[in-house]
């Protein structure tokens, strides 16, 4: 069985981005770059299937230009077997990631497909659901645990009431919650082993993808700073100033 | 040039990042405090530094280690080092020293420090056999196929966690046109070996929960084949292997000086007096230029030593530099960071007060920071004096 895992260099989760002075993106010049979380729970996933015995190989995607490389070969430190660069300098919104990853998946065949459930970069959480869609393949979104099982995937999802499980047919799109599981470190041995591991880099052309966006970012800016709350004297004064002053309560 | 880290190095370090961020800061405050390691804690580190490969990282592969290269231990060290001492000491690192060892000895000793079942300390240092190492009166007398050994040896860190020692000892004495030269050959001795007798040592003012301790032979009798490498040869062993240890105290410090300016920023950056952020004032962040140009420095010839003994060129003036700029830049960069958080910064609530307290003394062992100007400026006479 064959996992294939998408993985988004993002800027690192302890970093305190800015927006760029001229609004036209978010400023990430010098920023440590990382893969993101979710990301990285979707490929320790894929490296404990491989490890039980349920998977056999563990194919490591990313897309962007020749930086993302660098967020591949994490994965591949981190257990997966090789790794596939798509190259573009474009910027990508999630419809034509999930036409790449689409294309991928015709050349690779995977029988299950991880993803992380959203970047913590743009937080759009669409890109799983419009490849599954685009793929005509199941799809188990927000897994909190996925248990395969007679060419199915058993996948219980965080919903808003609580977990609901889905009994998927594979080949399936699954994406990963933060609950899911805790990523490992890259062990020494691994890093050292990951250089050797082979990486294939194909181009959108090759792949037969448009990835022209029909979006145009118009701004970024920062988030409206708040100013400081405080502490009341009693309930009596909370209710007080719900009440009177914020209004929410009557 | 290119000082830029590998893919392989950038990984390396966020691995070890992570491992002191979960497996190390957690217990910080508490090994602070009680100025002890709780041994299922130190059993669970060593463990947690097994599987991630990070147990003996500097040992080559062939033996079972991690294969680091010098550039690759001084950016774990670095990383180790922003971290209490003691903890970050039980992630094993058995001295590069034991690749001496030879036959049985690799199978008693190498293997088992390799994977983490057995932990050696080094003894060198005596009362009176300080930085003049030479002088050591701990003796060793060869008696038919066993050696004789007296003497005492103190300041030998985590002894009291050890399986056995790697002792140095005097075995003979030349006489030179300099006077008398003793002649000094290193030994495997095990802690229960029969005639050695482990003390407590002193109450060290840094490394809460490191631990010195004071070890006393008493006629102690081991046999020949105990000899590390070879007999009047100790000091080639100790050449040979130890030289990169001082790269060592300059990564640990240059990691310490990371977490102090990290430190320092952000209280100057959000404290406030006299309605402003401290970190406004020019005072105050000219200190901050100050000690950023320090850390930026001991980084470049930190890394400059490491690189070049990665291609076997390091000579004992690059690591005696890096050494000697690292501790003295921490000195400067611990004490500003004091400096710029004020009374707070004094207060063993914050872990400035350690790391302050703790760079005493890195200018002081590996070689005091006055041993290594005398490396450095005999490196730049000798040359130039005339009949050499």
């Amino acid at each position: 069985m064959k996992v294939l895992v998408a993985v988004k260099r993002v800027a690192d989760a302890n970093v305190k981005v800015r927006a760029k002075a001229d609004g036209t993106d978010v400023d990430l010049n010098n920023v440590k770059m990382a893969i993101n979380p979710f990301c990285e729970i979707a490929v320790e996933e894929a490296v404990r299937l491989k490890e039980s015995g349920v998977a056999e190989e563990v194919v490591a995607v990313s897309i962007g230009d020749k930086s993302c490389q660098e967020q591949i070969r994490t994965s591949l430190a981190l257990g997966a077997d090789r790794g596939i660069q798509v190259e573009t300098d474009a910027n990508l919104q999630p419809l034509a990631i999930a036409k790449l990853l689409k294309a991928v998946i015709d050349r690779e065949s995977p029988d299950l497909i991880i993803l992380g459930k959203q970047s913590i970069d743009s937080d759009n959480n669409q890109t799983g659901q419009m490849l599954a869609a685009l793929a005509g393949l199941a799809q188990g979104t927000f897994a909190s645990e996925v248990v395969l099982e007679d060419g199915h995937a058993r996948v219980t999802r965080e919903v808003d009431g609580g977990l609901q499980t889905l009994n998927l047919k594979l080949p399936a799109v699954v994406t990963t919650d933060l609950r899911l599981n805790e990523p490992r470190y890259a062990s020494l041995p691994n890093i050292m082993k990951a250089k050797k591991k082979p990486m294939d880099v194909l181009t959108p052309e090759e792949l037969g993808v448009d990835v022209a966006s029909k979006l145009t970012m118009v701004k970024v800016e920062p988030p409206a700073e708040r100013s400081a709350g405080i502490i009341v004297e009693s309930v009596e004064q909370l209710v007080d100033k719900l009440k009177n002053e914020a209004k929410v309560i009557s | 040039m290119d000082f830029r880290l590998s893919e392989e190095q950038e990984m390396l370090v966020a691995t070890v990042r992570r491992f002191v961020d979960e497996e190390i800061m957690p217990h910080e405050e508490m090994v602070e405090r009680t100025d002890q390691v709780p041994p299922e804690l130190r059993q669970h580190i060593l463990q947690k530094s097994v599987e991630a490969g990070l147990c003996a990282a500097g040992m080559p592969v062939e033996l079972g280690g991690g294969g680091l290269d010098s550039m690759g231990l001084v950016l774990m060290y670095r990383e180790l080092g922003r971290a209490n001492m003691a903890l970050q000491y039980a992630v094993p690192r058995p001295s590069n020293i034991l690749q001496a060892c030879v036959g049985e000895q690799r199978e008693k000793y190498l293997y088992p420090c390799i994977t983490g079942e057995k932990i050696d300390c080094l003894a060198m240092t005596e009362p009176d056999a300080g930085s003049d190492v030479r002088s050591m009166n701990c003796r060793a007398e060869r008696n038919g196929d066993n050696w004789v050994i007296n003497g005492t040896k103190h300041f030998i860190s985590h002894a009291e966690l050890s399986d056995f020692v790697i002792l140095f000892a005097a075995t003979g004495v030349d006489q030179t046109a300099r006077g008398p030269r003793k002649r000094i050959t290193s030994f495997l001795i095990d802690m229960d070996a029969p005639g050695l007798v482990r003390r407590d040592g002193y109450h060290s003012v840094s490394h809460r929960g490191y631990h010195n301790n004071i070890l006393e032979f008493t006629d102690c009798v081991v046999p020949h084949s105990q000899v590390l490498g070879d007999v009047d040869k100790g000091f080639d062993v100790a050449n040979d292997w130890l030289g990169a240890t001082r790269l060592e105290v300059a990564a640990s410090c240059l990691g310490r000086c990371d977490r102090a300016l990290e430190l320092a920023a952000e209280y100057a950056a959000q404290r406030r007096q006299f309605n402003q952020t401290i970190g406004s004032f020019q005072g105050v962040s000219f200190k901050l230029a100050d000690m950023e140009v320090q850390r930026r420095a001991a980084e470049l010839l930190l890394y400059d030593a490491a690189m070049k003994d990665v291609e076997g060129r390091m000579t004992d003036m690059d690591a005696a530099i890096a050494k000697l700029y690292c501790t003295e830049a921490l000195a400067f960069i611990s004490d500003e960071a004091l400096q710029i958080h004020g009374g707070m910064g004094l207060m063993s609530d914050l872990p400035l007060e350690r790391i302050w307290r703790d760079h005493r003394v890195e200018r002081i062992w590996e070689g005091t920071s006055e041993v290594q100007r005398l490396i450095i400026s005999r490196s730049i006479l000798r040359p130039l004096e005339q009949g050499n």
